[in-house]
């Protein structure tokens, strides 16, 4: 029973991403169009809801090109580990309601696959830092210098933001006491919407969301393909299916890290009336789905909106941003955090500092921006 | 150190563009530096929060621009430059007398005339062979600018198209086929100066129907000159 409902959980998680992520990139092209003042994809289907299907069906019967030039073993697999990776850090995801709360169900239905996994967090940083090497081997394979340099900005970038993403998340691991992603939804979810991590985290909560975005080299951090200066980047040889499984694996990568923002710092299922801890009536399990998955969308919807909103960076920026900014404010949160929690002081003292580092982050940069002025002169 | 106005305005007087250039003095420099940032800039926050307002708004208050082609068509200017005719005067004959400026004027050498002499009383010439390479053709315009008889004017019709180079190749009966089709669709009035112009078109337009006062003689087919 336990392999037969984990078999379930992969093939309904798997289908879920697969046909998620082609019907958010539809979403991502209407979005785009709405913001641009064009209509988007409207022909297949009705209002081209047909459109995904299309895509996939032309890049799976699209030639398969290997240039010349390439190292083909690598030009093959880079393509796959990018997809696996990002796949393999949706495993310790929990997509509904699991653990203790999720009463009214027999023991083998969870909503998630790998269940009561201690180490959670690490594992997802850990596998999902790895897809940088799909990045770097397809460079690299593509034997082509617009893809090598593409493929070196971005483990650049991807180490540097690696960091900052796993310190950001190192307060809120030390104030539930555990890496289980269960466990810190779980307990959020007890607490109240006062509970929510964002009010006692939310300098981390945006460090976080700052760092998972360059992590998946989205706009505004999307220097490895970045296309006024690159051509395509890393993946300018790929075409067919192999580039659509780079894209998948950088569409799974961001639903991923829109789970993680909602479970770690949005109380995850939790929403005050309509989902919350002794909610046991008919049906709940599915409300408090729908409540994790809106916030999932919400958070995927800001990403696209951000998209097309701000500028890409330059790269002395970005690396700048990382090292001089990201880092040292969650560096100071975390010691905030373990200050706090030594001394037993009230958590509500952590929203308050990270006002004030922000506020403190913002008039250094005053100072910072006016020396680097006079000394250019 | 930002420059006073006033010191602006008592900068010498500047370079005659003959003189060689000389070391600019420093009062004649506009010193600027850029403005200083304050604390919510410094945050990116207003500035971050000020485009989302832009896109946002542009998703609600979604409209579109754009047109959807085939089943739309677009408003086009009367003055649109498209592909070719020749154009037909009252009696359905070839306007065109073969002078040769819309080839000379075109910048793209895409029109190839031919002239033979003129089976009509009224003109000395016609053109044999008319062809306007579609392909080379850039749409400038120039060609019925500079045609003094008003014979060949560009259309609104955009969507020409062939499957070989040799079809888009206009030859003069496809280009008077064009003349045909757009003078129905009543897109397309015969437009350039409204027939009156230059010595030709004055005689195709008012004498016709008297051609003893044209002091043309008419000439015999098959002779040449």
């Amino acid at each position: 029973m336990e392999l037969l409902a984990t078999l379930i959980a992969i093939g309904l998680v798997l289908g879920a991403i697969l046909t998620g992520c082609a019907y958010l990139i539809l979403l991502e092209r209407k979005l785009s169009a709405w913001m641009q003042d064009r209509i988007g994809p409207n022909r297949v289907g009705p209002f081209g809801l047909l459109q995904p299907l299309a895509d996939g069906l032309k890049f799976i019967f699209k030639e398969e090109i290997v240039p010349g030039q390439v190292d083909r073993f690598l030009f093959v697999v880079a393509p796959c580990v990018s997809v696996f990776t990002s796949l393999l850090a949706f495993s310790v995801v929990p997509f509904g309601p699991v653990g203790t709360s999720a009463s009214g169900f027999p023991d083998w239905l969870r909503f998630i696959i790998a269940p009561q996994v201690d180490i959670g967090l690490v594992f997802i940083f850990a596998i999902t830092s790895l897809a940088v090497y799909g990045i770097i081997m397809g460079g690299w394979a593509s034997n082509n210098k617009y893809s090598v340099l593409g493929a070196m900005r971005s483990s650049a970038q991807v180490v540097s933001y690696e960091i900052p993403l796993g310190l950001s998340v190192l307060g809120v691991a030390l104030l539930s006491g555990s890496l289980n992603l269960e466990e810190i939804m779980n307990q959020q979810a007890t607490a109240g919407i006062l509970g929510w991590n964002i009010w006692v985290q939310p300098l981390a909560c945006l460090i976080f969301f700052l760092s998972a975005l360059a992590e998946s080299n989205r706009l505004p951090f999307d220097l490895s393909e970045c296309e006024q200066e690159l051509v395509g980047g890393f993946h300018t040889e790929y075409s067919g299916m192999k580039f659509a499984m780079f894209f998948l694996g950088e569409y799974t990568h961001v639903v991923t890290i829109s789970f993680l923002v909602s479970i770690l710092y949005f109380g995850g299922w939790h929403f005050p009336w309509i989902a919350t801890a002794d909610s046991a009536f008919t049906g709940a399990w599915i409300v408090k789905i729908m409540v994790l998955m809106s916030k999932v969308l919400a958070c995927i919807v800001f990403i696209m909106l951000l998209r097309w909103t701000l500028p890409r960076f330059r790269f002395d920026q970005l690396m700048g941003l990382a090292w001089k900014v990201l880092i040292p404010l969650a560096m100071a949160n975390v010691v905030a955090t373990m200050v706090v929690l030594q001394y037993g002081w009230s958590p509500a003292w952590l929203g308050l500092f990270s006002i004030g580092l922000f506020v403190a982050a913002g008039v250094i940069s005053i100072e910072a921006g006016t020396t680097r002025r006079v000394t250019s002169h | 150190m930002s420059a006073q106005p006033s010191k602006n305005e008592t900068a010498s007087p500047p370079m005659s563009s003959d003189a060689s250039p000389q070391p600019i003095g420093r009062d004649d420099v506009d010193w600027v530096s850029a403005p200083k940032i304050g604390f919510w800039e410094a945050t990116f926050l207003p500035a971050i929060v000020q485009g989302l307002k832009t896109t946002i708004r542009h998703v609600i208050e979604h409209k579109p621009i754009t047109q959807e082609f085939p089943e739309e068509k677009p408003d086009l200017p009367t003055t649109y430059r498209g592909v070719h005719r020749l154009n037909r005067d009252e009696q359905g004959r070839v306007k065109c007398v073969a002078c040769f400026l819309c080839a000379t004027a075109c910048p793209a050498h895409c029109i190839e005339i031919v002239a033979a002499p003129s089976p009509l009383p009224d003109r000395d010439k016609f053109p044999e062979v008319f062809v306007i390479d579609e392909l080379k053709c850039i749409g400038c315009g120039m060609c019925e600018e500079a045609c003094p008889v008003d014979a060949i004017e560009m259309t609104s019709l955009y969507d020409i198209f062939g499957m070989t180079r040799q079809e888009m190749l206009y030859d003069r009966e496809k280009l008077l086929s064009v003349y045909d089709e757009t003078i129905k669709l009543e897109v397309d009035p015969v437009r350039t100066r409204r027939g009156e112009l230059g010595p030709a078109s004055g005689i195709l337009s008012a004498p016709i129907h008297e051609p003893s006062e044209i002091a043309m003689p008419a000439p015999e087919p098959k002779q040449g000159r």
